[in-house]
């Protein structure tokens, strides 16, 4: 790989779980994330997708440094988070940025548009303060907002606009990665298009890098380069994204494309559906093996025994399946 | 005859900010054992509608302005309260978005499962139950006797919708309401549920009015779709006719602006500007302003909703007059 902007070695992010009262006591750990390896190249969008609860939103969390890791290293930019002191972490932040799903509730009811955007230039020292007007100016014609509506309150805005807002927030310290979790998923479609026109564009000017989390696979197909899939903590397919959605290979990345509804009647009514039975499994209590042996049609005496590495397959991608050859 | 016969419903909401008209003026029927389903974006007017039928709009602020809905012979909307109990929550049931603040956390779900039962039928307590494990283990909750004893914070989202799912069924209604049943769920489990509803209408031979957003849910499961926008109806049509040759412009933008139609990484189409603002009277087409084909008079008269053939209407003055054409 050329020249990846993050890199991600077996990351782990447990979470202890207590039990008892008087005597209490550790009792076990949640596997939110166990043990992802990726990379993102600079200017790259990665998707990340998976049912809820499969850790893409604690990766991500432990990406910036919001929850520790249990084990693993983060690079970013050639530095390795982990061993950076609390002031390189502070500089480190400033390359990564992060937009939430809900606007709603992501950015603060009491602080003007223009608040909003000054905070993070004043807290990094990015501007003079006889600079600041000018640059939220700018941060706010480049994600389509009229600057004169710098005065009011996020109250006072759609979801579309609160979520280019707080898009602006992130990049008002220029970062070089941005991770967004399910940015679109709370927006109406017609909304949706135009952020996601908007996120493309900005990568496309600025050469940014981009995690891209969501549960809707076309939005994520659209917008990605590549897609890692996730279940249970782990990556259980990573590769180019139009290969990933229409040459599954993993028998959950399979049942995930195969639930997607498309919008063609007679496609839809014709075509063949793989129902997953049940929910996952709790990750307090994961099954042995390959996680998702429980659910999968495949399965075999094997696939309980051990942990499937991922293996590659085709150019660029690898995908966790002992057996990838036979199905 | 029609099941269900709606005609000119307006319900609007006197708010200190003005009259905020949700519905306004939307007449459509459903049939024995058919599917319709009803698409538009927040706001549209959709779950208002439905609300308005099973007498749960919130009044004061709402009123149901005029209007019918005429159910097997009898106006929900004009017919005493007790005659309409005797419809609603056993002929006409509903589920909704949320199935966690759909049911009483407080009580278990055997409990709340024969409630129905007991209100509409002359049954004992007993054989409630046991139609109600039976319905449990209908809708495919496995150990049925022993989980009708959960209280619903422990099942997961998916299998609480199936709870909900049960819990409308139990006294077999003709009609079914389902507003965004699959919204919250994970992809897999929203395959699982539309399954679901599709086998038990299948079973039970009831019509259902299935409200979304998602054109994907549409077009696998409904006979029908009308598409709503700011409180009105601009095309109603049976499935195929909607997806494949829609004539109002705006069911077109809708599915212009679904990325799995779009080819990808390409700009996405984009609806510009809002909805209107439904406090101030709306004049001429409401989607006037978005509309890229709009003419002067699509901004004065407002237009009605126009058979193309009797299965097909739509409300564009242009497609009516015939100097707008789409293939």
């Amino acid at each position: 790989m050329a020249d990846p902007i993050l890199e991600l070695t077996d990351v782990r992010t447990h979470f202890p779980v207590h039990s008892g009262f008087v005597m209490r006591r550790e009792t076990g750990s949640v596997k939110a994330v166990d043990g992802v390896t990726l990379s993102v190249e600079r200017g790259e969008v990665l998707g990340l997708v998976g049912e809820s609860g499969c850790g893409k939103s604690t990766l991500a969390r432990t990406i910036m440094q919001l929850v520790p890791a249990t084990s693993g290293t983060v690079v970013l930019n050639g530095r390795n988070l982990a061993t950076c002191s609390p002031d390189e972490i502070l500089g480190a932040r400033r390359a990564m940025q992060m937009v939430f799903q809900d606007p709603y509730a992501s950015l603060n009811p009491r602080l003007t548009v223009h608040a909003t955007l000054a905070e993070p230039l004043r807290v990094h020292r990015l501007r003079r303060p006889e600079d600041v007007d000018a640059r939220v100016t700018e941060l706010m014609e480049l994600v389509g907002l009229a600057p004169r509506f710098r005065r009011k309150y996020p109250h006072e805005f759609s979801g579309g606009q609160r979520q280019r807002i707080a898009i602006a927030r992130a990049l008002a310290l220029e970062p070089k990665v941005i991770i967004a979790d399910e940015p679109v998923s709370a927006l109406d479609v017609s909304i949706q298009a135009q952020i996601l026109n908007l996120l493309s564009q900005l990568r496309r000017e600025m050469d940014l890098s981009l995690i891209f989390i969501a549960h809707d696979l076309s939005v994520v197909k659209h917008i990605s380069d590549r897609i890692a899939v996730m279940y249970l903590g782990k990556i259980v397919e990573l590769g180019p994204a139009v290969d990933v959605i229409e040459r599954p290979r993993h028998p959950y990345t399979r049942a995930l494309v195969s639930a997607i509804p498309t919008a063609d009647p007679d496609v839809e009514r014709t075509r063949q559906r793989i129902v997953l039975a049940g929910d996952p499994p709790s990750p307090l209590h994961p099954p042995e093996g390959c996680p998702f042996h429980p659910r999968c049609a495949y399965a075999l005496e094997k696939c309980k025994a051990a942990v499937p590495p991922l293996i590659a397959d085709t150019p660029g991608r690898v995908v966790a399946c002992v057996r990838l050859d036979e199905i | 005859m029609p099941l269900l016969n709606v005609t000119d419903l307006r319900t609007w909401f006197h708010t200190r900010s003005g009259i905020y008209r949700a519905v306004d003026g939307i007449s459509f029927h459903v049939e024995r054992g058919e599917t319709l389903g009803i698409v538009g974006e927040s706001g549209s007017g959709k779950s208002v509608t439905c609300y308005s039928i099973m007498g749960l709009v919130p009044q004061p602020p709402g009123r149901i302005e005029g209007g019918a809905a005429i159910f097997d012979g009898v106006d929900l909307l004009a017919c005493s309260q007790r005659q309409a109990r005797t419809i609603r929550g056993k002929r006409v049931a509903m589920i909704f978005q949320d199935p966690m603040t759909s049911l009483n956390p407080y009580l278990r779900i055997s409990a709340q499962l024969v409630e129905p039962l007991l209100i509409h039928e002359k049954i004992s307590r007993r054989a409630a139950l046991g139609r109600a494990v039976a319905m449990l283990e209908e809708v495919g909750i496995n150990d049925a006797a022993r989980r009708i004893d959960f209280y619903p914070h422990e099942f997961s989202g998916g299998m609480r919708q199936r709870v909900m799912i049960a819990m409308a069924l139990i006294t077999q209604p003709e009609l079914l309401i389902a507003d965004e049943p699959t919204t919250a769920l994970d992809v897999t489990v929203q395959a699982q549920i539309l399954e679901l509803i599709r086998r038990m209408q299948r079973e039970l031979g009831m019509a259902v009015i299935f409200i979304t957003h998602d054109l994907g849910v549409v077009s696998g499961l409904c006979d029908r779709v009308q598409v709503m926008y700011a409180g009105r109806i601009v095309e109603t049509a049976d499935t195929r006719a909607i997806f494949h040759s829609p004539q109002h412009p705006y069911t077109r933008a809708l599915q212009r602006s679904i990325p799995a139609m779009q080819p990808k990484g390409a700009e996405l189409f984009t609806i510009p500007g809002m909805p209107p603002d439904l406090s101030r009277p709306v004049i001429g087409c409401a989607f006037a302003p978005r509309c890229g084909y709009a003419a002067e008079r699509c901004r004065v008269e407002t237009p009605g909703l126009a058979e193309l053939t009797p299965t097909h209407g739509h409300a564009c003055l242009r497609v009516q007059a015939g100097d707008l054409t789409f293939s």
